[in-house]
């Protein structure tokens, strides 16, 4: 740890480039603690948006009318309007709509934080889009197969749980990637209600140091290597899942 | 055995069952009331109150002070065309992100494709750099990595924070068209590239009169999804202060006395114009997409 800090205080000296995160303590501790919270941000909201996901496929079949349109439109709006002005409408419109409560020491607080704000929101909104990837492959499932599952003796349940879903999940694998990738990197509109996490973090440490356009790329270095390492994963699962014969699965 | 000829078609124990098209189905009866026509409705409903607005004479300012406080409703209906103007400017920057992205974004991509293998590595790398990165730090590279003015030959060119903020979202959509164009070019059955080399076509003939041509047709449904996208994303420029539909929003919050309960309606406001115009983007692309299903 010192050998690094001595380093970047020699590449300080020596070439200008100043990187406060490497020796400064506070800085760094601001720096990981906003690593920390995009990585939480992104594990929570992808958790509820996975959650909202299964419940809103398994809810769009549903035979109520109402309970489809619901859903529909609940998808409908979520996909066609921005994030930012989303997290907006929540953290600002909705959060002085709802009821005040009193924390620890008395004082009037909203009943969310923004932390909570803006997992909520994340979590809609990548739900909106997951609720149509698992339907997508539930439906990609054909009527055969589970008629086959019932003449051998499965439940209702049991064919949902043993033969829908098993091929479901890997059919909508690829679209579900594309769209978790897609929340990690729609943590950063966070910033905007002043949550701590990487680039409220980064851009307080260059306000700071005035190192801009080396945080800058230190910046983007990490959430391209985040992202990668999400990519990498994700990818490695998708491998080891693939249907033989299907897609680029097993077969090339 | 008559009964097995006649039996109904059934699927063959495949996992992804033939798509059934509804596209050729003639019209029958009346049209139905679809989600299409409460659209235009809509619209048709927002252009006659927002010409009604215009062509009304303008309500003294000395009574809405005296009056109760303005309702959402009269708040909105008041700063309607200040908020349009700015939705408009959303618009126009998408637009130029999109002209702009897509043009850079078929050369990266024709990059990707080169027989140069530097060339090739290069333009993989810098595709998956902006591809990966989030587009609000990507617009806060643009914003502060471009200098305010550009001094060429003695003559002084000024770039104004909306047009680095069209440079920063047009990366992303580079990266993103890059990517699309080289999964159109993988799709494409490889004998068209052998047809085109037995008709003694060159390289660079190959790919402007044969390849490129059919990529469009595949392009265009996620082209669209990508600008619906970055129409969307043309928001988080109010971030990093352009003015544009959502800082004039604030500012109409402001203006309006900052009152708590006017956020809602305010940015409700701001959804429901990108919800009209993305809508039936988004709904053209299925469309498009589902017309354009070829099974190769």
């Amino acid at each position: 740890m010192e050998a690094v800090a001595e380093w970047g205080r020699a590449l300080y000296e020596t070439t200008g480039i100043n990187l406060t995160i490497l020796y400064d303590a506070f800085d760094q501790k601001r720096f990981i603690s906003g690593l920390g919270m995009t990585i939480y941000l992104s594990v929570v909201s992808l958790f509820f948006s996975l959650v909202i996901g299964v419940i809103g496929a398994w809810a769009q079949g549903s035979d109520f009318k109402l309970v489809r349109w619901l859903i529909n439109g609940f998808i409908v709006i979520f996909r066609n309007t921005p994030p930012l002005v989303q997290i907006f409408f929540f953290y600002f419109g909705l959060s002085n709509l709802l009821p005040y409560i009193e924390d620890a020491d008395g004082m009037r607080a909203p009943l969310f934080t923004n932390v909570q704000w803006a997992i909520i929101s994340l979590s809609l909104f990548a739900g909106a889009f997951n609720i149509e990837i698992f339907r997508s492959g539930i439906e990609a499932v054909p009527n055969s197969t589970k008629e086959a599952a019932s003449a051998l003796g499965y439940t209702r349940l049991g064919t949902y749980l043993y033969i829908v879903l098993p091929l479901a999940i890997r059919v909508c694998l690829p679209a579900l990637n594309n769209n978790l990738v897609n929340l990690l990197k729609t943590t950063s509109l966070a910033y905007a209600i002043a949550v701590p996490e990487l680039l409220y973090a980064s851009k307080q440490i260059w306000t700071d140091a005035q190192n801009v356009p080396t945080m800058m790329v230190v910046l983007l270095f990490t959430y391209v290597a985040l992202v990668g390492v999400l990519v990498w994963a994700m990818n490695a699962w998708e491998r080891s899942m693939a249907i033989p014969g299907y897609g680029a699965g097993r077969a090339r | 055995m008559s009964e097995n000829s006649e039996a109904p078609f059934r699927p063959m124990a495949v996992l992804l069952e033939p798509r059934p098209r509804p596209i050729g189905l003639p019209d029958v009866g009346l049209p139905k009331l679809t989600m299409t026509h409460c659209y235009w409705l809509a619209v048709a409903a927002l252009l006659v109150a927002g010409v009604a607005h215009a062509q009304a004479p303008a309500a003294p300012a000395q009574e809405a002070l005296s009056a109760a406080p303005a309702t959402p409703l009269s708040v909105i209906i008041k700063w309607l065309p200040f908020l349009l103007k700015g939705f408009v400017f959303n618009i126009v920057i998408s637009l130029m992100a999109m002209a702009l992205g897509t043009v850079s974004g078929v050369l990266l991509g024709l990059g990707q494709i080169s027989q140069n293998a530097l060339i090739r590595r290069t333009s993989w790398f810098v595709t998956q750099f902006f591809r990966n990165s989030p587009w609000l730090v990507l617009l806060f590279f643009a914003m502060f990595m471009i200098p305010f003015e550009f001094h060429v030959f003695g003559l002084r060119i000024p770039l104004p924070d909306w047009f680095k903020a069209i440079i920063g979202f047009a990366l992303p959509v580079m990266a993103n068209v890059a990517e699309l164009l080289r999964g159109a070019i993988r799709s494409l059955p490889s004998g068209q590239w052998e047809a085109a080399e037995s008709l003694a076509f060159s390289r660079t003939k190959t790919i402007w009169g044969i390849i490129l041509p059919q990529c469009v047709k595949r392009m265009l449904p996620p082209w669209m999804n990508l600008y619906s996208l970055i129409t969307m994303a043309t928001v988080l420029a109010s971030i990093v202060g352009v003015g544009e539909m959502l800082t004039l929003t604030a500012q109409v919050h402001a203006a309006e006395g900052g009152r708590p309960e006017l956020f809602a309606p305010l940015y409700g406001f701001a959804m429901v114009c990108f919800f009209l115009y993305c809508y039936p983007i988004s709904k053209l692309t299925q469309r498009l997409e589902r017309r354009f299903n070829v099974k190769t």
